[in-house]
């Protein structure tokens, strides 16, 4: 986008006025009803930072965040901007920028008033606000659309004003539901690409909620994954792709062939597990001794054809479904108990055929955890598209592959 | 089939099929997709009992009052029963009356319903419980809300009587509250704000409740969430509110009869047609004061949904 010229890697704004050092979540918990829906969410945010929250649909992502913004109140526990408790104050008073998924634009407001209510309601000069104004609607872009009104504009556009009316106020900290959702496939990472430019360059500590794993490494510092209010795992993208700590995040992770199988023996930091009528040896995980466990194989790690003479891990499958994916083909195989097998290759097959695959046993991860076999796991070949999502799932994914 | 598209469909036997297609397809689209561009179909018949409906129960008696007005049992010239309701300012004086009750009774209506719908737009509980007991004066009538009231609002009625028992007033001097224009005005309270309570939150449940939730996270409060955001998308319903409160106060007749003081202060323009119809038996003239007590109340909703057409009108981003 508009920042080729700069030099690359993140490069951060000295910290402003107003910001902090740490934002501390300590053991949040929201309940509705008697269902908990958060359920003791610590998390240290750093000033500066920028944080996915990523999980699937009704994973309580929102709710989080909306506790975060004073939207909600808290069933239990406490937020903390350094030695301030803000979990007492109301929304009004956090003074923390919002983006939310419907765009949540006033329609009877043109664009600028739109941007400069915020700066309105703290009593800024008009002079003053006008040109933070104009500031911020030149970073999005949208200069020339200042005096229409939202119903004027397309989705992309709306989402950006909503951006800058949230960073106008250049809030300690900003959060964003789902900001991309309701954006078109070529949209969405256009706005990827300025969500990510418009943090390095202004610095803004930010939260992010998304149910796409593909958007959340590539925005996100800091990955936060939760799982029905539970968080699941918090490192970098790099942490959290390498060594997923459990099934769940695995899945979340692009390991889209999670099988259930039994683990029979092991030796040097690996496992060797049997079920599902094939043998599987892979890198141990924590507390994998012997008994059920779940595999954890990416479709990419597959290889097909022949396998060399010391190839591991051979299995035979029959291919079921063939989709042609450009550069490559995503394949849908069964296991010889039936069990089906997700596999990427460019190596030609068809359908009906019997080839042999492998993989080698560095990318199979053995968990010792049998029971959290993700029902919905989100990587980028097919995803399972969120409620929320609609069917821009499918067309978003093929063109981001 | 019918003769017009069996002729247009069937080409003599000869011919060769591709011929067929071209003289059938003669590069116009069929006649029923034209039509259905401009919004002419079949579900067009949907409207056809309510036309009925409006042409038998309204525009013809309309006319029919408008013709007949026109034509004076006494004197002389079309405009006779005008002229002689406009000299008269006995008769002239009942648009004052009741625009002095039907104005202020709508206003206080759609004013007083405002800030109760709003502390209630989201789920609160008792809600329905509420909602329920303000329909209930719709459901019972003008006539029977009005005796009730008399037996509260009367020198010796509960309210009268609790003011004596606090001694905010005695015996000899009971609060009027009856048979008197206040009387009325209660009345129309009381029947009104129901009616403007539920529709303005009906209004209310339109607009997107994250527009309030984004004020306030960009630092407005309660009172600015209010005037800058749900204000401005609210007021397009309140106009319409407003104008059903006022037809409805407008022509005001069972309460200004039971509740007021028919002959003098609430002697409303209703009761004027009434009495022309039923007291003098003419019917010309009645309907002479039907269309004056019409053109006050088109004069009056005019000006509302000209003020209303300078508002922003469009979507408030709800599920409205
Ligand atoms: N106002 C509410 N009342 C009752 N349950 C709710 C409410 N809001 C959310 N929930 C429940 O909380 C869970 C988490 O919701 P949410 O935070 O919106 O999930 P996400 O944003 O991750 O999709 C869901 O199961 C949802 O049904
Ligand atoms: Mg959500």
């Amino acid at each position: 986008m508009t920042d080729r010229t700069s030099p690359p890697g993140p490069v951060r704004a000295p910290a402003r006025e107003g910001q902090f050092t740490h934002l501390r979540l300590d053991k949040v918990s929201r309940r509705f009803g008697d269902k908990l829906v958060l359920d003791g969410l610590d998390l240290r945010i750093a000033g500066g930072e920028f944080v996915a929250l990523l999980g699937p649909s009704g994973c309580g992502k929102s709710t989080a965040l909306n506790c975060l913004a004073g939207l909600l109140p808290l069933s239990g526990g406490g937020i903390w901007l350094d030695e301030r408790r803000v979990d007492t104050l109301p929304p009004e008073r956090r003074g923390f920028g919002m983006v939310f998924q419907n765009y949540a634009l006033f329609p009877h407001m043109s664009v600028r008033r739109n941007v400069g209510f915020g700066l309105r309601m703290r009593g800024i000069a008009r002079q003053e606000a006008r040109a933070r104004v104009d500031e911020a609607l030149r970073l999005v872009q949208l200069a020339p659309y200042a005096d229409r009104l939202p119903g004027q504009l397309s989705g992309g556009q709306q989402q950006r004003v909503a951006i800058a009316r949230a960073i106008v106020i250049e809030p300690p900290l900003v959060l964003m539901d789902e900001p991309l959702s309701n954006l078109d496939a070529a949209l969405r990472l256009d706005m990827r690409t300025e969500i990510r430019r418009l943090h390095q360059s202004l610095g803004l500590t930010t939260v992010y909620v998304t149910h796409d794993q593909e958007e959340a490494l590539s925005l996100a510092d800091r990955l936060v994954v939760l799982r029905e209010g539970v968080v699941q795992q918090v490192g970098t993208p790099e942490e959290l792709y390498r060594s997923p700590a459990n099934p769940y995040v695995a899945g979340f992770m692009g390991y889209r062939n999670l099988f259930a199988m039994t683990v029979t023996g092991g030796e040097g930091g690996h496992a060797t597990a049997r079920g599902l009528g094939i043998e599987l040896t892979g890198v141990a995980g924590e507390g994998v001794g012997s008994g059920p466990a779940t595999v954890a194989i990416r479709p990419e790690d597959f290889l097909v054809g022949e396998p060399p003479a010391d190839a591991e891990n051979v299995i035979e499958v029959g291919v079921e479904v063939v989709e042609y994916h450009g550069r490559e083909l995503a394949v849908q195989a069964r296991l010889p108990e039936g069990q089906a097998l997700r596999l990427r290759t460019s190596t030609r097959v068809e359908r009906g055929e019997t080839v042999r695959v492998w993989v080698p046993k560095d990318r199979v991860l053995i968990f010792a955890d049998a029971t959290a076999i993700s029902p919905q796991p989100g990587p980028p070949q097919s995803g399972a598209p969120d409620a929320t999502g609609s069917g821009q799932e499918t067309a978003a994914e093929a063109s981001a592959s | 089939m019918t003769p017009v598209t069996s002729a247009s469909t069937s080409p003599a036997p000869n011919p060769p099929a591709p011929t067929a297609e071209r003289s059938g397809g003669t590069g116009r689209p069929a006649l029923s997709h034209r039509l259905a561009e401009r919004g002419i179909d079949r579900t067009l018949l949907l409207l056809l009992p309510g036309l009925v409906f409006l042409i038998l129960l309204f525009i013809y008696p309309f006319v029919y009052g408008l013709g007949l007005s026109f034509q004076p049992m006494h004197g002389s010239g079309a405009l006779y029963n005008y002229q002689k309701f406009f000299s008269d300012p006995y008769e002239r004086d009942t648009i004052w009356i009741t625009l002095k009750i039907g104005l202020p009774a709508a206003l206080i209506n759609v004013l007083a319903s405002v800030p109760i719908a709003y502390r209630l737009r989201g789920r609160v509980r008792g809600k329905r419980a509420l909602t329920t007991a303000l329909v209930i004066p719709i459901t019972l009538g003008t006539v029977l809300t009005a005796i009730g009231m008399i037996e509260y609002f009367s020198g010796t009625g509960w309210l009268n009587k609790i003011l004596i028992a606090l001694h905010i007033t005695d015996i000899d001097h009971p609060v009027p509250l009856l048979h008197n224009y206040w009387g009325v005005m209660l009345s129309l309270l009381v029947s009104g704000f129901p009616f403007a309570f539920l529709l303005t939150l009906s209004y209310l449940s339109g607009i997107d409740p994250s527009l309030e939730s984004a004020a306030a996270t960009l630092g407005a409060g309660w009172w600015q969430r209010f005037r800058d955001i749900v204000f401005p998308l609210l007021a397009p319903g309140l106009a319409m509110t407003f104008c059903l409160n006022f037809v409805l106060a407008f022509s005001v007749f069972p309460s200004a009869v039971l509740l007021g003081d028919p002959e003098r202060s609430t002697h409303v323009i209703s009761i004027a047609a009434y009495d022309a119809a039923y007291q003098e038996y003419d019917y010309s003239k009645a309907s002479a004061i039907a269309m004056v007590m019409a053109a006050v109340m088109l004069i009056v909703i005019s000006i509302v949904l000209f003020a209303r057409g300078r508002l922003y009108r469009g979507s408030s981003g709800g599920k409205g």
